[in-house]
């Protein structure tokens, strides 16, 4: 506190220190005020998405007993089998009271339509279950599953929600009876993009930002990084050097459309590669994150100490030998840091590809860099954009699949940093 | 640029028996005129640097210094601060190639081979002049690396034996060998400050080089270490010529057997050491070694 002194020097430095340290309270306030503010949006971002999400890794079967009936199997062909009607033929059997052309149609509208692949699949498999009975859980329609998983309210008048009363009856028998039940949705993890919700998975967009980021990574990291080094080392500083360090800063802020609108002019336009395909969608992304990764590179180089190089240089290393055995090492940590930030920019990108085209309907998975694919943000937005309720959950299901895939990189750049980081 | 240096030591210029103000035309004339006082030349010299100029940008650092080393001595270059001793040495084994900016003119030969030449590569050149800087730059690498390095780049040696041999060669020359032999695999910044810098001593002398520039080895060093290290350089010097920029007049005196004063890129004054600092010829040199300036 303060003392009384005879020197008024520190008079005038007591008198001033209450002010100065209700400043730095004031500061201090202000900060946390701001961190307590972005983590309640982190928090309700995240709140709402696993919300609306996590009902999405559930789904709904119907078990059904099928009779593979050896007439349906007269040609050698398996597909034109009439699996459809073995489907029908099941769900009859299950509600023999219903006979009307309008009621069978409502009844059979309770499993989805890819109910009858598989079947086919199971009898492509295992041919000797032609002529058998056996009992198998097929997909439930979309609506069936928004309802069971309470999407849909019962107590509407009917001509307000999509299953209709009779549905709703027989659901409850089929329930009743232990014929429905959720589990795990592994759909969603192993099969592509589908027009019916219950169908849809995100195994294909996956594949297809596997694919599109293996392009972009392998290209951008050496580019970027050579690039970084022999602006850093090598190239004499002068105009030139300026005017391309200038624009290479002014790349990094040019909106991505942009370089979406040049890779359709010049990847396949002019040189006439697939549309919406990995290679192309990762060559945009590799102009993208090529500024990113430069001058996350230079920075880091800078930050090496010139002690370092002298050291080397005065001792009769060449040029490359100082940079290749001294500085790279040393700057690697930040490079790779750099490296994975540009990765995880370009895994969430969605506008420059958009205008390569991968934002097209594909339900095969990609096997390779010129199959036609989407990645995991366009089929987000593309879900997004559809009418139907199961693909809001399925929506925030991909968002969060994105997100981890996000937290696994960004861990990834944490460890690779401690690991190569070189203690001094 | 030279009349405001000279106006900015106004001491200097009063002790020289000159006016304080004088036009910029009058010092620029006055600073050429500044002859080297003593001999700077020896008889078969190791290096020999002729009218060397050394400029950062449109500012000259260097004027005009030429100056003989002679092989098996310890030259000490001494001067105030900022006069360009550092520049000079580094000049040497053209380490100032690598400086933004600066410019070297003149003539510095080894052996009568000329540094500067286009068919000389600077790689084998600095193998031959070894340097040591004024803050210790160990790699940040374990202590055998550090001194290892050197020889594995040149192709010193054929095998691990060899090399082994000459890492402990060098350290124990460098008196670190004892403090260090347990812990040759542990990173060379784990040191102190003064084992640092005489592992880059190590360092440098590992690839058998023919000079040592050596710029204020002992700056950050107790006095302890800074014995060791004045022994090592009184040692080193019966097979290398060895350069080194003090600011302790002490220090230079002890181990050099020539002096070298610089003032403002001016060589001042060159001559046996005893003779500098017992009579002193110039003026600037007798007012930097008497304190009263510097
Ligand atoms: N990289 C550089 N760019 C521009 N000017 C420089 C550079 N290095 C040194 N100088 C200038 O050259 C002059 C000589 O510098 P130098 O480092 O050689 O001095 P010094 O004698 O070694 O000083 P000290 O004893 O403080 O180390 C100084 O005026 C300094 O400002
Ligand atoms: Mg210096």
């Amino acid at each position: 506190m303060k003392q009384p002194t005879t020197n008024p020097a520190i008079d005038k430095v007591n008198r001033g220190l209450r002010r100065r340290y209700r400043a730095e309270r004031r500061f201090r306030i202000c900060g946390a005020t701001a961190i307590i503010t972005a983590l309640c949006f982190l928090f309700l971002l995240f709140f709402s998405i696993v919300a609306n999400g996590y009902k999405a890794f559930q789904k709904t079967y119907i078990q059904i007993d099928v009779f593979f009936d050896p007439a349906e199997f007269a040609n050698e062909n398996l597909a034109t089998a009439n699996f459809p009607g073995l489907v029908k033929t099941s769900m009859s059997s299950l509600f023999p009271e219903v006979n009307s052309r309008g009621d069978k149609k409502e009844l059979f509208y309770l499993v989805s339509p890819g109910a009858s692949f598989q079947l086919m699949q199971l009898v492509k498999n295992n041919p000797n279950l032609i002529g058998q009975q056996q009992s198998v859980w097929v997909a439930a329609n979309d609506d069936v599953d928004m309802l069971l998983k309470g999407h849909i309210d019962r107590t509407r008048p009917e001509t307000e929600r999509r299953v209709s009363d009779k549905q709703l009856a027989w659901l409850d028998a089929l329930a009743a009876d232990g014929k429905i039940k959720k589990t795990f949705n592994t759909t969603f993890f192993t099969s592509g993009d589908s027009r019916e919700p219950e169908l849809a998975g995100i195994w294909g967009a996956t594949c297809g930002s596997f694919y599109t980021l293996l392009i972009t990574l392998s290209l951008s990291f050496p580019i970027g990084v050579a690039a970084a080094v022999y602006l850093e080392e090598f190239a004499p500083k002068n105009r030139w050097t300026d005017i391309i360090e200038v624009n290479i800063n002014n790349l990094a802020a040019v909106p991505s459309i942009v370089y979406g609108l040049l890779g359709l002019a010049v990847f396949i336009n002019f040189f006439g590669m697939p549309r919406s395909t990995p290679v192309v969608g990762g060559l945009v992304l590799t102009l993208m994150t090529l500024p990113i990764i430069i001058i996350a590179s230079r920075a880091s180089l800078k930050s090496v100490p010139p002690s370092i190089r002298e050291a080397a240089l005065g001792i009769g290393a060449s040029k490359m030998q100082m940079v290749a055995h001294h500085v790279l090492p040393l700057a690697l940590p930040g490079m790779l840091t750099g490296t994975i930030i540009g990765m995880a920019h370009a895994l969430g990108e969605t506008a420059p590809l958009l205008m390569v085209g991968m934002v097209a309907f594909i339900v095969d998975i990609p096997h390779g860099f010129t199959d036609p694919a989407t990645v995991l943000p366009v089929q987000i937005y593309l879900w997004s954009d559809s009418p139907e309720r199961a693909f809001v959950e399925k929506t925030s299901a991909a968002i969060m699949v994105l997100l981890i895939f996000l937290f696994l990189m960004n861990a990834a750049a944490v460890y690779l940093r401690k690991r190569f980081e070189i203690k001094w | 640029m030279e009349s405001l240096v000279e106006t900015a030591n106004p001491g200097v210029l009063s002790a020289a028996g000159k006016e304080e103000i004088l036009s910029e035309a009058t010092s620029k004339a006055l600073h050429q005129v500044r002859e080297t006082v003593g001999n700077p030349f020896v008889d078969n010299p190791r290096m020999t640097c002729r009218e060397v100029n050394v400029y950062y940008g449109d500012k000259k650092a260097i004027n005009n210094v030429s100056i003989d080393i002679a092989r098996n001595e310890v030259i000490a270059m001494i001067g105030p601060s900022g006069c360009g001793k550092s520049t000079f040495l580094r000049c040497l084994n053209r380490m100032n190639d690598t400086v933004e900016g600066c410019r070297v003119t003149g003539d510095i030969r080894l052996d009568g081979m000329d540094i500067h030449d286009r068919n000389v590569d600077v790689v084998p050149l600095r193998a031959r002049i070894g340097m040591v800087f004024q803050k210790p730059n160990p790699f940040p690498k374990s202590i055998y690396d550090n001194v290892a390095y050197g020889p594995k780049i040149h192709g010193l040696v054929q095998n691990k034996a060899e090399l082994d041999e000459i890492v402990e060669g060098s350290l124990k020359k460098a008196g670190l060998w004892e403090e260090v032999r347990e812990r040759l695999n542990q990173p060379g910044t784990g040191l102190s400050g003064g084992q640092q810098q005489r592992l880059c001593i190590a360092r440098a002398i590992a690839v058998s080089p023919e000079m040592i520039l050596m710029d204020e080895p002992c700056s950050a060093l107790d006095p302890i270490a800074t014995a060791r290290i004045e022994e090592l350089i009184a040692e080193l010097r019966e097979q290398y010529s060895i350069v080194i920029v003090t600011h302790s007049m002490q220090q230079a005196a002890r181990v050099s057997q020539r002096t070298a004063y610089f003032h403002l890129g001016d060589l001042i004054e060159v001559g046996m050491t005893d003779r500098v600092f017992t009579n002193p010829r110039h003026q600037l040199t007798e007012d930097y070694i008497t304190g009263r300036f510097g």
